[in-house]
């Protein structure tokens, strides 16, 4: 299959939406704020299965109201019966929360209760734990920054996190906009896409380097659809199979893969598309010529 | 790229066949394992509880300032040192002092030093001063006395916290230290972690002290179990430390939940002078601050064991007797976080793990053979292959699965095809212009080398990140996603490439179709 889509002439159209898609993300993210969950904001969880299926949200909400615990969000989660309670954190101390609650239900609901799951996350932890993800981010493009700038030259360096930078602040703004939760298992899906993202640019910087070489006449929008279009199947034959995957995950993995499944839905597509038409085009931005692998190479040998 | 000699190949299947050996071990007879070396499930798959519990050493400190102000007084008085306006307070001693030089030399005196011992180790003296304005000064710990408090008292804990569990009989607990002030307790199976808690969450710090008859200098004011208020004298009679056995029993008479104590010779001596002197007046039981019980001494006990009664139920006379029997916390813990995942759950998600595995092997196989045909059924081969060599690694590892080790496990699958997808790409590129099919293989294989490692290496940086930094089920996905791209890396480059070509070298020109 020998493909020629001549990518470079949308190189302009792509960089305006990515742009006010990527100002609108960061718009939603400072002013709307982002969901987190008891991971990050503290607080507990708690997953429930009432055995009698016939109760509902409103009659947990008043019996839990009863007890002033503050803030309670709660909703169903996955089959018929199975809910989930999140709790504010509240300063208290209160080392027999969780059996009060389940005397409480128990009492109120008349139903057999079974707490699945519980979690309790303390304010001090909470804020480790943000913490930590910021630097984990963080650091992580920061060693793409630094594997990319002993592998190529600058300027690909900088195209790949300018591309990165692109995919993870649109997918946590996809977050903020839909009021996701940002828990740990999204920070884990932040990190692979930053992986993933940074594999698919990786693919067409090789090629491109290797087409700098091979035909210094072509210049730099040439090159590009040459590279693209020549890397274009396995794009999208890799894309494929890694969604078909996550699918498998989002559809069939239960109700607590979901998010971190959602998540890497988004920024495989995200990432795809960036590789094409963030990352290339800054190449563009800077010039990139055969002439700067030259310049490289005089560096390297003393 | 295509020749290997015999022994490469040899090499190649004994590393792929000695990893896989590893991953048999965990399906095989759990009575008698062959060598014991299988893959855990995480607290989120086989249900159980974590927690991580922070000491709080602000009550050690104000204690451990407490007991330096007498040598301290002695100090100033022996050196006929004036003060005035002496106060304790939480972390601190503060007072005013007319010739702060002669004291600053005797504080940080080296030489039998009692009061503020020299620490060689931090070089560093267990304490500090400071001179605040009007001749006052401020005696507290310094930096490394602090550590060191902070660091015996954290050792101590997580000594008390293992005997506590193990007393439960929870199965292979994991106790570890985390940072400066934390402890980790992970508790497999575990259903109910409230008694753990509740276990956790008391000092157990036991006194017997006399109750007093007046409100005289030098009483607590406390109130009983029965809601009288009783004066209880300061001085301790014994504490639990003396204490070598507990047990929970019953009461003869009353048929009541009671717990009996055994004394070491030391508490023996003490408990038996005690109750010798005072006949008729009533010893007061005090655990964490509370009352107990009160009893009367009807007769001196100098048997060295004795008999706690108070309302008990028979399962709080068995807490109280574990408590007393690990020993007390130096100082109060507190849960900071807490992650309980029911059994039941976790089968659930173990179910929804596996099938959501299958499927998504299934689509892609399916679609890597309808892509590729006969080198999609090689890349097949060796995403199967790649995925018994991760387990395999998991076992030798003992790496422990959670659920987001499970999704890391199904995006390996949809990402090891990427290799074989990036080489066969390559190579039906170079059948454009290559005519030797042989020769384009070869130069397919080589070319795509650069970019299939510049490629994985870069999601191996993201997962060593995440495996750093992570915590928990997290750490599970960065470790399956790791491992996941090293042996993607080994199917793809010498098992995909072996097989390739087989099937390249046995047939004639013109018959291969990628």
């Amino acid at each position: 299959m020998i493909r020629n889509i001549d990518f470079s002439s949308k190189f302009k159209l792509a960089n305006i939406l990515s742009l006010s898609i990527f100002i609108i993300s960061c718009l939603f993210i400072l002013f709307k704020g982002l969901n987190y969950g008891i991971d990050f904001k503290g607080g507990t969880l708690i997953e429930l299965r009432a055995e009698s299926k016939n109760i509902n949200i409103t009659e947990i909400r008043s019996s839990l109201n009863s007890m002033n615990l503050g803030d309670v969000n709660i909703k169903e989660f996955g089959k018929k019966g199975d809910y989930l309670i999140k709790i504010e954190q509240k300063t208290t101390n209160k080392n027999k929360l969780i059996p009060e609650i389940k005397k409480t239900l128990i009492n109120n609901l008349n139903a057999e209760i079974n707490f699945r799951r519980v979690e309790n996350v303390g304010p001090k932890v909470s804020s480790e734990l943000l913490q930590s993800g910021i630097i984990a981010i963080s650091l992580s493009l920061a060693a793409m920054l630094f594997y990319i700038w002993i592998r190529f030259e600058w300027q690909f360096s900088v195209g790949s996190i300018v591309a990165l930078f692109h995919d993870v602040i649109i997918t946590i703004g996809i977050f903020s906009i839909l009021s996701l939760e940002i828990n740990l298992s999204i920070i884990a899906a932040v990190l692979t896409i930053v992986g993933y993202s940074m594999n698919d640019t990786v693919v067409i910087y090789d090629r491109i380097r290797e087409n700098l070489n091979k035909y210094t006449k072509l210049n730099i929008n040439e090159l590009s659809n040459l590279s693209i279009n020549e890397t274009l199947s396995r794009t999208i034959i890799t894309s494929i199979t890694t969604l078909l995957a996550l699918l498998s995950i989002f559809i069939l993995g239960g109700e607590i893969l979901r998010g971190f499944s959602f998540a890497m839905i988004l920024g495989v597509l995200i990432g795809t598309y960036s590789s094409i038409f963030v990352a290339t085009p800054v190449l563009k931005l800077f010039k990139v010529s055969y002439k700067t692998l030259e310049k490289k190479e005089e560096k390297i040998v003393p | 790229m295509l020749n290997f000699s015999k022994i490469n190949i040899i090499i190649i299947y004994f590393i792929f066949l000695l990893i896989s050996f590893f991953s048999i071990l965990n399906f095989q007879n759990q009575n008698q394992p062959f060598i014991d070396k299988k893959v855990n499930l995480g607290l989120d798959l086989q249900g159980g509880s974590y927690l991580l519990l922070e000491i709080n050493s602000d009550p050690l400190i104000k204690e451990k300032i407490q007991s330096k102000v007498i040598p301290l007084k002695k100090l100033l008085k022996d050196n006929n040192l004036e003060y005035s306006n002496f106060k304790i307070n939480e972390k601190n001693l503060t007072f005013t002092l007319d010739n702060i030089e002669k004291f600053k030399l005797l504080l940080f005196s080296k030489k039998d030093n009692f009061l503020n011992p020299y620490m060689n180790n931090y070089n560093s003296f267990e304490l500090d001063l400071e001179v605040l304005e009007n001749d006052n000064v401020k005696v507290l710990f310094s930096k490394y006395g602090l550590l060191t408090i902070n660091n015996a008292a954290l050792k101590q804990s997580i000594e008390i916290v293992r005997r506590r569990i193990d007393d439960v009989g929870t199965k292979e607990p994991t106790i570890l230290q985390r940072g400066e002030k934390r402890i980790l307790v992970e508790l497999p199976g575990l259903k109910d972690p409230e008694r753990i808690k509740n276990l956790l969450g008391k000092t157990a710090q036991l006194n017997f002290r006399l109750v007093k008859d007046n409100d005289e200098f030098g009483v607590d004011k406390l109130v009983s179990e029965i809601g009288e208020e009783l004066n209880i004298s300061k001085r301790i009679v014994m504490s639990g430390e003396n204490l070598i056995d507990a047990q929970p029993n019953f009461d003869n008479q009353s048929s009541q939940p009671t717990v009996s104590f055994t004394l070491d010779r030391l508490g023996a001596q003490k408990f038996g002078r005690t109750t010798t002197d005072n006949v008729g007046k009533r010893l007061a039981i005090i655990l964490d601050g509370k009352i107990i019980s009160a009893p009367s001494i009807n007769e001196p006990i100098i048997s060295g064991s004795g008999i706690i009664s108070g309302n008990f139920t028979f399962q709080e006379a068995t807490d109280l007797a574990l408590l007393l029997r690990s020993g007390a916390l130096p100082t109060p813990l507190n849960v900071v976080e807490e992650r309980t995942v029911g059994p039941d759950l976790g089968e659930d998600s173990i179910k929804s793990g596996v099938t959501s595995l299958i499927i998504g092997f299934i689509l892609v196989i399916f679609f890597m053979l309808y892509k590729y045909k006969i080198f999609g059924l090689v890349a097949n081969l060796a995403l199967i292959a790649n995925l018994i060599m991760l387990v395999g690694v998991l076992t030798i590892l003992e790496a422990t699965l959670t659920l987001p080790g499970i999704a890391g496990i199904i995006l390996t699958v949809g990402m090891a095809v990427d290799a074989n997808v990036l080489i066969f790409e390559r190579i039906k590129e170079e059948l454009k212009t290559e005519k030797s099919i042989i020769h384009a293989f070869d130069i397919g294989y080589s070319k795509a080398k650069i970019t299939v490692l510049d490629a994985n290496i870069t999601t191996l940086i993201a997962a060593i990140i995440l495996f750093a930094f992570g915590s928990g089920p997290v750490k599970g996905f960065a470790i399956t996603l790791g491992i996941g791209i090293i042996t993607t890396l080994f199917s793809a480059y010498f098992l995909a490439r072996h097989l390739t070509s087989m099937i390249v070298l046995n047939k004639k020109e013109g018959q291969v179709n990628l």
